[in-house]
């Protein structure tokens, strides 16, 4: 295996039209070009996917494990935000 | 009927052989992805060969009352009997090397299978169909990798320049008729491959250009056997000594 590392790349899978592009893992390539050849080998190879988009992992930016307290905790009491006092007709069957 | 027959084994042995080339390459790729695209490649060529296979064993089978199966014709045959080209048993040498092949043959089946969609033979006609999908992207894929290795670094130009001197004698062998291809373009089933040849140069020149690669390449006289004809190099039998060992030493075992 070769000792010089190729970028890092995120792929991104549309598993069938009309749904979204999910994150399916991530791969080396040299170039835009070849990630999305190599994510149609790697990713795609039974039948997963109709579309594909690559990102260079490093465009990616993160929010940090240290801030998840503040981030996220604070709507852990907040319930009234869901909306689930709402009654809904029966007829409407997919909410 | 025979002629039929030897022009089916044509295309299933092109396709056997150049995908058990690229299977050499399975745990060895140079990277991990390009070990699963190679590979992948393999499997779409073994599973041409397959169809091809299947159909030259029921025309055997119709006209000779004998019960050949795919694997009899995969397995049981010998060098002499193999109608590959020659440019498809080349060893794999380096990566250059390896995609070189490909993409010359890929663009090869490619104009030869967007031709032989339309032969008056339903099922050649059917497998060229499907195999055609799988070539378009083995022939996009290839024609990437010689412009990286072309114009990339000082060490990847000197290595695809390598591989072209080692291979591009083996290509005037293709365009070149054997008596069944002539008899199936006649007949209207199979096509007339010296028809191609113009496509396939423009092709590749086209692609060599974005490759800062010479074309034409250097001129070595081409070589002199015929593949097609069953007169291969010696590495075929190197190929079939492995590929066959197990079917030959425990005839139709299963697991």
């Amino acid at each position: 295996m070769s000792k010089t590392q190729w970028p890092l790349w995120e792929i991104f899978i549309r598993s069938k039209q009309g749904l979204d592009h999910k994150h399916a893992g991530s791969l080396h390539a040299a170039d835009p070009q070849m990630a999305i050849e190599n994510a149609r080998d790697v990713y795609t190879r039974r039948m997963e996917g109709v579309s594909i988009w690559v990102v260079e992992s490093k465009h990616i930016h993160a929010s940090s494990p240290e801030e998840a307290a503040s981030l996220y905790e604070p709507a852990n009491d907040k319930a009234y935000r869901h909306p689930t006092f709402y009654d809904l007709p029966d007829e409407l069957t997919h909410m | 009927m025979d002629q039929l027959i030897n022009y089916t084994l044509h295309l299933a042995d092109n396709s056997l052989v150049l995908g058990h080339r690229n299977s050499e390459w399975t745990g060895y790729g140079p990277v991990l992805e390009q070990d699963i695209a190679i590979s992948n490649i393999a499997l779409d060529l073994i599973g041409q060969s397959r169809n091809f296979y299947q159909y030259a064993a029921r025309l055997i089978n119709q006209s000779t009352n004998q019960s050949v199966t795919e694997d009899t014709l995969a397995y049981l045959r010998d060098a002499n009997q193999f109608k590959n080209c020659l440019l498809s048993e080349q060893p794999n040498g380096d990566w250059a090397k390896t995609i070189l092949r490909l993409f010359f043959f890929s663009a090869y089946q490619y104009f030869l299978y967007r031709q032989l969609q339309n032969s008056t033979d339903g099922t050649l006609g059917a497998i060229a169909e499907k195999s055609l999908k799988e070539v378009t992207y083995h022939l996009r894929w290839s024609s990437e990798w010689v412009i990286r290795l072309g114009d990339g670094t000082e060490e990847s130009h000197r290595r695809i320049l390598a591989a072209i001197d080692a291979l591009w004698m083996y290509t005037d062998e293709i365009f070149e008729a054997a008596d069944y291809e002539l008899a199936a373009a006649n007949k209207g089933y199979g096509v007339d491959v010296s028809s191609l040849k113009d496509d396939w140069q423009k092709k590749v020149s086209n692609i060599f250009e974005q490759a800062t690669l010479p074309f034409p390449p250097a001129n070595k006289p081409g070589v002199r056997w015929f593949g097609k004809e069953g007169k291969h190099s010696e590495h075929l039998g190197y190929i079939l000594a492995e590929m066959q060992f197990l079917q030959r030493a425990y005839p139709d075992s299963q697991w």
